[in-house]
């Protein structure tokens, strides 16, 4: 049984997996014993009371008060057995410590924003120290999501008008997915981060060196960093398919024809302005749905993104 | 016997004509007979083939689907595409089949029936209500042909009110179907108070009156509230009013309040009538008295009742207040109680009974099983901590296919086979109907269980590409969705034969007690030759057959009348 478990669940990596693990195990295991008792009685029944003859006569039974006092009872036992355990578990999923490090979190369609405390920013990855707990204040730009970390067992809903929150305290070190779980359109399927769980010291240090972006990086290479870490990725394909956007194949100064009937040439202002302001200048046959990523990147990222694009020519 | 029962009521044993020559199907001709009938049986037949056409299509999209997740990226369609599709398997499924199918197909043939009255309380208001019903239905069509909609079934705010698709029309679909519903529902209640025969008592009505009763009830209190929601959903979208959308000053929680409100009473106007056919089919296929009438009774009436406060278990983490998390979820389990009584009641039913395995109690048995664990899981998801984890995974997704599927479709299904031969007057094929029921439950567990697995793993629902971990179990439940279709098919196969070349059905084939099954197979244009009078419950199987077939013996104006007459 415990191996099945084990088998369903995701690696426990939070202090609440083990809260709500029990808890499943326990409704597991004794809706098992319940479901079998009540399939082992019909089988049961089934074959020592097979219709004889078309004569047979059966007995009139209608009630039976020891019987339906006690299995009126102990379903009721037992279902308040799991509301106390469940609400146990959801009292400490929703109070996060007080010293817990917060983490602001932007949920745009299709992408994850992180920001820290010192005021560095990361897309579609997040970095966390272990055995601290973290908590993360959310709220979307658009419509509803929700940020989910199986490995943690965390779900909460992103909403447009106010702050929500969660929180996790990660036991190991290592990378965890976190999906989003609340229906958001196109993209919806792809729009997924990695928390990076490091250990304090690799924390401290991250916070200190791993913000700055790499100033003697080639502008290319930063732009082709930048194009997976700012999650264009989930949009823009490399190889001339189409996904959401246009791909970024052979795109660099290719004549754009825009929704409103007018043509301009993809050079590097329309670039940045794409980046920029995406809303304003949308290539014919594509949705207008793409995030603005005015204060998203630094004026580095950007420059490498477009000498990233400019490089992809076949 | 016969005259202790009322005073002056004369009654007598009516034989049943076992070759009737003039039957409901061809006491008129014509198309328009059809189209214009106000026959309940006929209405029930309309519903039964309107219900059957859209289960086709949404099975079909179902099948598509799966066929799209047989690898982790793109494989037949696009994510738009995927995205519409899972919206309109759900849309369609939910408010053009299963709402309707048990109690407006199966309920309108055998409520009226069932009391021993000619037709329903209003019959030109049920032939309105499947008129209704198609007029929903051309708005979905038209939504679907202009554009589609991709907001998943459950239109949820802001993403409804900003998307591009037509979620108009498929919003106005839907609030054209809930009046169809509420008209239903009204049509039985009436029915089911003024137009019982004599001696029918509500202690004597048969269970699967008693739970479309409870539907009715939750049919007409919360089908307005969803009507509301939906046209402020249209006015949000066309006049741009804020109420949901933050951008204009709403809140997309309250959308989730509102719709919630109809739609999980409303799963219980899917589940109820279900549990009415499994009372009918297990006391019929035991012979014996049903176990705790009034308990099944009731309980169907506590679930209606306690539905109605439990929504809030769907937005445990939707940014809801805590506090009204902890109260749903406490309020939530107590439904989970009179449904356990419900089947354990049927077991007990069981007990000593003279059980034969006919396709019927097949699929009753198929329900227990499929049910008891849709019902199991219901408690894993009703947990608070546990449901912050599940919640949106492939585990509800699983959750509510057991129990809609596994549930409600088994329990039409073997509905659908026990009064076929009283509907159509031919028997189907035992042999086929057996081996087709054993292949929709295998198929079924193939295509489910992989996805209480994948669910509590961490797979989202609504996901068109998925991580490369879950794909050996999305091909296992793609693979048995295909065998759930192929049984589907041949159960069309067999059951369309059967029309033409089955053998003639007698009046009774199953030694019923229930008074749908004591006049002449198919029944007469009006159901009965005579006022039928009722001495016994439907499940007293120890009392002589012929003791169920008593009417008034000397027939005066109109029903009802002459008994009330002359009681005074």
């Amino acid at each position: 049984m415990n191996r099945i478990i084990e088998y369903m669940l995701p690696p426990q990596r939070s202090t609440l997996a083990s809260e709500v693990d029990s808890l499943f195990t326990f409704i597991n295991v004794a809706g098992f014993i319940l479901f079998a008792g009540i399939m082992i009685t019909i089988l049961i029944f089934v074959i020592k009371y097979r219709r004889k003859s078309e004569d047979d006569v059966t007995p009139v039974i209608t009630h039976n008060s020891i019987l339906e006092v006690s299995w009126t009872v102990i379903p009721i036992i037992l279902i308040l057995i799991v509301f106390s355990w469940g609400f146990r578990g959801f009292l400490m999923l929703s109070s996060p410590p007080s010293d817990a490090y917060e983490i602001n979190v932007t949920a745009a369609s299709w992408l994850w924003e992180f920001r820290y405390p010192n005021g560095g920013t990361t897309v579609n990855e997040v970095f966390v120290p272990v055995d601290r707990p973290v908590k993360f204040i959310m709220r979307s730009d658009d419509v509803l999501h929700s940020l989910y970390i199986p490995d943690f067992r965390i779900k909460m809903d992103v909403l447009p008008n106010r702050y929500t929150t969660t929180w996790f305290q990660a036991t190991s070190t290592g990378e965890a997915i976190l999906y989003c779980t609340e229906y958001c359109g196109t993209a919806h399927s792809d729009m997924l981060a990695t928390v990076h769980v490091l250990s304090i010291e690799e924390f401290e240090e991250w916070l200190e060196t791993g913000l700055e972006v790499d100033e003697d990086m080639p502008l290319a290479d930063l732009g082709r960093q930048t194009y997976t870490s700012a999650g264009c990725n989930a949009c823009h394909t490399l190889d001339g398919a189409d996904r959401i956007g246009p791909s970024f194949l052979n795109l660099y100064n290719t004549e754009r024809e825009l929704v409103d009937g007018s043509v301009v040439t993809a050079d590097e202002d329309y670039l940045r302005r794409s980046i920029l302001e995406p809303q304003a200048e949308v290539t014919a046959g594509y949705p207008n749905n793409m995030p603005s990523y005015a204060g998203r990147l630094n004026e580095r990222q950007i420059d490498g993104l477009i000498a990233f694009i400019k490089e992809l020519q076949d | 016997m016969a005259e202790s029962t009322a005073k002056t009521l004369k009654i007598r044993e009516f034989p049943i004509d076992e070759n009737p020559k003039h039957t409901y199907l061809n006491a008129e001709k014509g198309i328009l007979s059809w189209l214009l009938t106000v026959d309940h049986k006929r209405i029930g037949l309309l519903y039964l083939g309107s219900i059957t056409l859209f289960f086709f299509v949404g099975g079909v999209l179902a099948l598509l689907l799966r066929t799209e997740l047989l690898t982790p990226a793109q494989s037949i369609i696009d994510a738009d595409t995927y995205n519409q599709i899972f919206t309109l398997h759900g849309a369609i499924m939910i408010f053009l089949f299963i709402i309707p199918s048990i109690p407006a197909a199966l309920g309108n043939f055998f409520l009226p029936m069932m009391i021993g009255a000619k037709d329903v309380a209003f019959p030109r208001l049920n032939l309105a209500s499947w008129w209704i019903y198609i007029l929903g239905a051309l708005f979905a069509l038209y939504s679907i042909i202009s554009g589609a909609v991709d907001t998943g079934w459950t239109f949820y705010t802001p993403y409804s009110v900003q998307t591009g698709t037509a979620v108009v029309s498929m919003t106005m679909a839907v609030f054209v179907l809930g009046f169809s519903s509420i008209l239903t529902g009204l049509n039985f209640i009436v029915t089911l108070h003024k137009l019982r025969s004599p001696g029918l008592t509500w202690s004597k009505m048969p269970l699967f009156l008693w739970s479309l009763y409870a539907t009715a009830i939750i049919q007409i209190l919360a089908t307005p509230v969803l009507a509301i929601t939906v046209l402020l959903l249209a006015m949000e979208r066309i006049f741009g009013i804020g109420i949901f959308d933050p951008t204009m000053g709403g809140d997309p929680v309250l959308y989730q309040h509102f719709f919630w409100f109809y739609s999980h009473p409303a799963v219980y106007i899917m589940i109820v009538p279900a549990f009415g056919i499994m009372s009918e089919l297990i006391s019929t296929f035991s012979r014996k008295t049903i176990f705790g009438y009034w308990a099944i009774a009731l309980s169907s009436l506590a679930i209606a009742f306690i539905g109605f406060l439990v929504w809030g278990h769907h937005m445990f983490v939707s940014g809801q207040s805590e506090l009204s998390s902890v109260v749903f979820s406490f309020l939530t389990f107590f439904v989970g109680v009179p449904t356990g009584i419900k089947i354990f009641n049927w077991v007990a039913t069981m007990y000593k009974g003279s059980i034969d395995l006919k396709t019927p109690m097949l699929y009753a048995l198929a329900f227990l099983f499929l049910f008891t664990i849709g019902g199991i899981t219901g408690i894993m998801i009703g947990a608070l901590s546990v449901n912050v984890h599940l919640h949106d995974t492939y585990y509800i997704v699983a959750h509510f296919h057991y129990v809609m599927m596994g549930g409600t479709v088994i329990a039409l299904l073997g509905g659908l086979h026990y009064w076929w031969p009283k509907m159509t007057g031919r028997m189907y094929s035992e042999f086929w109907g057996r081996i087709t029921c054993g292949v929709i439950f295998v198929s079924f567990n193939m295509t489910f269980l992989p996805q209480f697995i994948m669910g509590s793993q961490g797979m989202p629902r609504r996901y068109f590409n998925y991580v490369d971990q879950f794909q050996g179990l999305h091909q296992f439940s793609t693979i048995g969705s295909y065998i759930l279709g192929i049984g589907f098919v041949m159960m069309a196969v067999y059951l369309v034969w059967s029309l033409f070349k089955g053998p003639k059905a007698p009046s009774n084939p199953w030694r019923s007690r229930s008074l749908e099954w004591m006049t002449s197979s198919p029944p007469s244009h009006h159901n009965f030759e005579y006022t039928p009078v009722i001495l016994h419950g439907p499940y007293d199987h120890h009392k002589p057959m012929r003791e169920f077939r008593m009417g008034v013996a000397q027939e005066a104006a109109g029903h009802g009348e002459t008994v009330e007459h002359e009681k005074t």
